[in-house]
């Protein structure tokens, strides 16, 4: 059987955002701006255009022209740096979004897994949501009820199963949602980095089923970070930039074209220059010294950072790290925190081995600036170095510290094992 | 492994391509409908001290408040030899069932945007899902509307057959706008304090506190306009029988313009439901 599943043609899909212009303090230009602001949105109220939150709207394509073909039983994925438009790709192929251009053709029963737990609902049971999840994700009730015992077993709350799942621990909940997820079985599959979550060894068990999934003939598009669990399972790579494909063959081809996609498409920007300063290239690195725009919380951040500098003495590098929100929440300065200015002439490579942080899974990115020594910025560059975390795990548990949770950024790691002295004695 | 009994299909996804698969999908997504619906119902009345009672205090204390506020104090006129209390409560029925469909569709859409944002099911079942609480709620004040019969001792006749008849009809008046609305606040977010703003109006507008006869002859027709007065004068005719004569007229206003807005939510509905996860 090799007929083709899946073929996209000519894909893309445009967005349209909006940008908040910096906030201002005078109260008749605020006044001004907000007036500006609504009479934009009332236009396009009556165009019968969607409302565009910003003072500035901006298109962008995150897919354009991808074209490709998938024949039954293959199981392929699809890599690229963060907002290079796998989701968004898996999305339309999911028939969430609606492709800007271009067609798709399926053939064959299509489920996709964009995120675990979808659906779940905080005041049913842990029975009750498995049924729910299963019908979001397109099983039928027979389907669920033939594989029950078996989501439930794999799941390993089989004593809480009608507790509502509010009373859940933030692991039992995620692991009752992998397995509901790991037990849909349709004729095509697409799966988002979901099963990258989760402790090591329901990580692994997770694994051991996609890869089950991928030898018993079905069709299986896979996005994900983990390289190495991309090579171990899927032979065929896609490999997406800025929303174009760029490399689709075999799998090893797509993970070298991978990374120096990486390292090369920092070099080819241009980020400009200051007046006496140019912040050229930087890069977060990984353990090999490779570049990547992944970060392993708890780890040394490894940065380089390449800068020009001209007839100026005494320049320093800053970096701001922020959050997705844009917030800042980390800030270094090689002038002040190691009193090592910049030499004044030339082009430099700075190493930077940052303490590890254990940062919560979510995106973030450096802002990288070079100031003088009263502190006056010379080249600033905002987002300088994107990257995102894809899984934190403080306790080895299945429990990811997401950014979005509201907690903060970091997960605070104890600097010896947890002391706990009773003062009273044991209840009988 | 199980086989399924989805059959293999071929599907084209095209920019603006109407989907000759939608209505078959509603039929294959039928489980999901249920399940949303059963959901609904489940958690409604979780982690409350008196539970499915408050469907039944609401109705009851609505009916209580409009008798002695229209009834003995304003001394509007009822319907025959009608009990003012059946007659608000012929009207509060239909009008709670209508209010709280509209309602509760409309913000249905993005109040589900998880499952809208990440997975593929045809939306048009999560607004249609909200009506089941909506008549689980009015199973209930039908209950009552039985007790305040007896209490008052009276006695339906062959119009109460056609109940059946006017209740889907209160849906489809409601489910029109709903669906409508739903789709506009996926977009502008303003609707969502229109909604709530149009049926606190509506509830005095409307024929509920008292009865349509009250409205001059002469506006009748017009009154008629607002579908929901055709609904409440199909409740009171089934309900207090020759004591509510049917104005036909009036009633077939009302129900063609209920069919324009239902026509109107459906298409708005389907034309943008395929954004809604852009804009979600």
């Amino acid at each position: 059987m090799s007929d083709v599943v899946i073929r996209a043609e000519k894909l893309g899909k445009k967005f349209v955002i909006g940008h908040q212009v910096e906030y201002s303090a005078i109260l008749g230009e605020a006044l001004v701006r907000s007036a500006r602001g609504m009479a934009r949105r009332a236009v396009d109220m009556l165009r019968g255009r969607a409302v565009v939150e910003g003072d500035e709207v901006e298109e962008f394509w995150a897919l354009r022209d991808v074209d490709f073909e998938i024949r039954r039983g293959e199981v392929v994925s699809i890599i690229g740096h963060n907002g290079a438009g796998k989701t968004t790709l898996l999305k339309i192929l999911s028939r969430i979004l609606e492709p800007t251009l271009g067609r798709v053709e399926l053939n064959g029963r299509v489920a996709s897994l964009l995120e675990v737990g979808t659906g779940f609902h905080q005041e049913l049971t842990g029975r009750e949501n498995i049924f729910l999840n299963g019908a979001i994700l397109g099983m039928t009730r027979q389907e669920v009820l033939a594989r029950f015992d078996e989501i439930v077993d794999f799941s390993g709350v089989e004593k809480f199963i009608d507790t509502p799942v509010k009373r859940y621990s933030v692991g039992m909940y995620a692991r009752l949602a992998f397995s509901v997820a790991a037990h849909l079985e349709t004729e095509i599959l697409f799966v988002d980095e979901v099963l990258a979550v989760g402790d090591a060894e329901f990580q692994k068990r997770c694994l051991d089923r996609m890869s089950a999934v991928a030898s018993a003939g079905r069709t299986v598009l896979f996005v994900s970070h983990n390289l190495a669990a991309v090579a171990a399972l899927t032979r065929r790579g896609i490999v997406l930039k800025g929303g174009r494909l760029i490399f689709d063959g075999p799998i090893e081809n797509a993970i070298a074209h991978y990374s120096a996609s990486l390292s090369k498409g920092k070099v080819s920007r241009d980020w400009g220059r200051g007046h006496h300063s140019a912040i050229i290239s930087a890069d977060l690195l990984d353990a090999q010294g490779m570049p990547t725009d992944t970060y392993e919380p708890g780890t040394p951040f490894n940065l380089r950072i390449e800068v020009e500098t001209a007839n100026m003495p005494g320049l320093g590098l800053e970096l701001h790290l922020r959050d997705a929100n844009n917030l800042p929440v980390g800030f270094y300065s090689s002038s002040i925190f190691s009193q090592t200015p910049l030499p004044s002439q030339g082009r430099h490579v700075c190493t930077l081995s940052l303490q590890p942080l254990f940062l919560a899974s979510g995106d973030y990115s450096f802002d990288i600036s070079t100031n003088s020594l009263t502190i006056v910025v010379d080249h600033a560059v905002a987002n300088a170095i994107p990257f995102r975390v894809a899984a934190s795990s403080p306790g080895g548990i299945a429990y990811d510290f997401k950014q979005s949770l509201g907690n903060g950024v970091l997960a605070m790691q104890l600097a010896s094992p947890l002391r706990i002295d009773s003062r009273s004695p044991e209840p009988a | 492994m199980i086989v399924s009994d989805r059959p293999s299909q071929r599907l084209i996804l095209e920019a603006g391509r109407a989907d000759r698969q939608y209505w078959a999908d509603i039929w294959r997504y039928r489980e999901l409908f249920f399940i949303l619906a059963w959901r609904d119902v489940a958690v409604r009345y979780k982690q409350t001290v008196i539970g499915l009672a408050w469907a039944f205090v609401r109705p009851f204390v609505t009916m209580v408040v409009f008798t002695i506020v229209f009834g003995k104090l304003a001394r509007l006129p009822t319907e025959g030899d009608a009990p003012y209390a059946v007659l608000v409560f012929a009207g509060l029925l239909p009008w709670t069932l209508a209010s709280s469909i509209l309602s509760d569709a409309s913000n249905s859409v993005i109040t589900n945007s998880q499952l809208v944002s990440k997975v593929y099911f045809p939306r048009i079942i999560i607004p249609f899902a909200t009506v089941m609480v909506a008549l689980v709620d009015f199973g209930v004040s039908l209950l009552i509307l039985i007790g305040v019969m007896a209490w008052y001792g009276v006695v339906p006749d062959w119009h109460i057959l056609l109940l059946p008849v006017f209740v889907v009809l209160a849906v489809l008046v409601a489910i029109g706008p709903a669906l409508w609305a739903a789709a506009m606040i996926v977009k502008y977010r303003d609707f969502r304090f229109i909604i709530p703003f149009v049926i606190q109006v509506g509830l005095y507008v409307s024929p509920v506190g008292f009865s349509t006869k009250v409205v001059p002859p002469e506006w009748q027709l017009l009154y008629s306009v607002n579908p929901i007065v055709g609904v409440i004068d199909g409740f009171r005719w089934a309900i207090l029988g020759g004591d509510s004569p049917l104005y036909l007229p009036g009633f077939a206003v009302s129900m063609l313009v209920a069919a324009g807005m239902l026509w109107l939510g459906i298409h708005t509905f389907r034309r943008t439901e395929r954004g809604f996860a852009d804009l979600i």
